[in-house]
């Protein structure tokens, strides 16, 4: 990719006040994203990983260091959680609205938009259903939504499908795969699973256990779209041992 | 059977024993020989009400007593639920206030009742004043708790999308809140008939406080009972309208 640098990330620190000199959650974290690179960062819980994305959604700000993105300063992001975290009092349309009414658009626009979204992630039928009324694929499914309505610059991924069980997790997989081929976003996701970060990612980043820092970077060189035999592949595997024998 | 029709059943039972208790008062009425003055039957109440309904006078002081309690509960639940977002937001305001709120709750609404007509006189008022202080606190500890109560996760993610101030106000605090809110003013609104009530027995020319005062000066016993129930019914009133706000805004909790 020889694409000018989307987000570039210089000398980022962490560091949450405490009793003892300060809890370092992440220390001089230095990269760079492309446009449309899907990036994971992989790592054991307890190596800032969240702090990390909070960082980048402007939730919280870096101790020191700098977050710098190209096409402007502040950056429309899209953030999916790790529960679906959607408001139980919205039906999936609300919900999934929801970013484009802060920006003050409630039209007709709007609406189509929102149609729009739910058939790409297959919840037509599902607009007026509360999230209390939804399986945990299908909340995740509309939290996804959400996160790519407003057209994102960044989609920001925390551990999305952790919540879900083995099977619906391995579906969500290739979900996420297509909509990202058909969105054309970049992505930035963390999770602790070898498996999920090989499926989907461009680029895995092993981070270490506090205070977080890049410990290997490794290219994910499988062809797409991938499929779910391709993690059964000897190339699969050689990479899976690599990110294995970095994490801690 | 359906539950639906249980539903109805267990509603019918409930009107059938409140028209059971109307024989069942005549019948002690009749046993014990009380005079009128101290046991009217249901019938003397029924005539009382009836006159009182044609003079005019009860619509009259139950209008009065109302107005009271919708503007005590307006401004109590007002000034309650701006304390008590500001006393959710800052725990340092919430210690500097809190032993005030504290006290303030140690002290019976009806010891400083008579204060309050003295300082504000025998019109409406005193009344308002009084209810919307016996409204506060409930309602302010229930604004606390809502607020405190709304997920960190929803912050994180109106804060992602750049949400202002009021957007998280209005779109995630209020609505998220709004369970604990209408419990609050669920309490609220039934003290708050108790608030007009107890100003009015302090002194007042009007409202169905005085009426009853009124009738028990006379020995028009009828009179008392006939204020009892409008209170009854202004309280059940109340009840049923913070009812309907519940089953119209918490479909999505039920």
């Amino acid at each position: 990719m020889n694409l000018k640098p989307i987000l570039s990330i210089q000398d980022l620190s962490v560091t949450y006040p405490d009793n003892n000199g300060g809890l370092h959650a992440l220390e001089k974290l230095s990269f760079e994203v492309h446009p449309r690179e899907f990036v994971c960062f992989l790592g054991p819980s307890g190596s800032g990983k969240t702090t990390f994305l909070r960082v980048l959604a402007g939730i919280l700000a870096p101790t020191s260091g700098s977050v710098s993105f190209t096409p402007h300063h502040k950056p429309r992001v899209g953030m999916v959680f790790q529960q679906a975290n959607l408001m139980p009092w919205r039906t999936v349309m609300e919900n999934i609205m929801l970013p484009l009414e802060l920006n003050g658009q409630v039209d007709s626009k709007a609406q189509n938009k929102a149609q729009e979204m739910i058939h790409l992630v297959g919840l037509d039928g599902f607009e007026d259903s509360l999230p209390r009324d939804l399986s945990g694929g299908m909340a995740q499914r509309v939290a996804i939504a959400r996160a790519l309505i407003h057209d994102p610059d960044l989609l920001l991924l925390d551990e999305p499908f952790a919540s879900l069980d083995a099977l619906t997790r391995e579906r969500m997989w290739t979900e996420l795969s297509r909509i990202w081929q058909a969105k054309q976003k970049t992505v930035i996701m963390v999770t602790h699973s070898i498996n999920e970060s090989l499926f989907l990612a461009d680029r895995v980043m092993v981070l270490t256990q506090r205070p977080g820092k890049i410990k290997m970077d490794v290219e994910v060189d499988l062809p797409r779209p991938r499929t779910d035999d391709m993690r059964y592949t000897s190339h699969f595997g050689k990479l899976a041992k690599k990110l294995r024998s970095a994490i801690e | 059977m359906k539950p639906k029709t249980l539903h109805t059943l267990s509603r019918w039972l409930g009107l059938f024993s409140m028209l059971l208790a109307i024989p069942l008062w005549t019948l002690i009425v009749h046993i014990s020989g009380l005079p009128k003055f101290i046991l009217p039957a249901p019938v003397d109440v029924w005539t009382r009400f009836l006159k009182a309904w044609v003079d005019g006078s009860l619509l009259y002081h139950t209008g009065v007593t109302l107005l009271e309690i919708v503007l005590g509960l307006f401004v109590g639940v007002s000034f309650a639920t701006i304390a008590g977002y500001a006393l959710a937001k800052s725990r340092t305001l919430e210690s500097i206030l809190s032993p005030y709120l504290v006290a303030s709750q140690a002290i019976p609404v009806v010891a400083i009742a008579p204060l309050l007509v003295i300082w504000l006189g025998g019109g409406i008022a005193s009344k308002v004043v009084i209810c919307a202080l016996i409204v506060f606190f409930p309602v302010l500890v229930n604004t606390i708790v809502g607020v405190r109560a709304v997920s960190a996760s929803h912050y994180d993610l109106m804060n992602s999308l750049h949400a202002t101030r009021w957007q998280i106000i209005w779109k995630l605090e209020l609505p998220a809140s709004l369970p604990v809110l209408l419990g609050g003013l669920r309490i609220g609104a039934t003290l708050s008939v108790i608030g007009a009530i107890v100003g009015e027995l302090v002194d007042a020319e009007q409202g169905l406080g005085f009426l009853l005062q009124l009738g028990d000066f006379q020995y028009d016993t009828s009179m008392v009972f006939v204020a009892v129930f409008m209170l009854v019914f202004l309280a059940l009133g109340l009840y049923g309208v913070v009812t309907l706000l519940e089953r119209r805004f918490l479909k999505w909790q039920q």
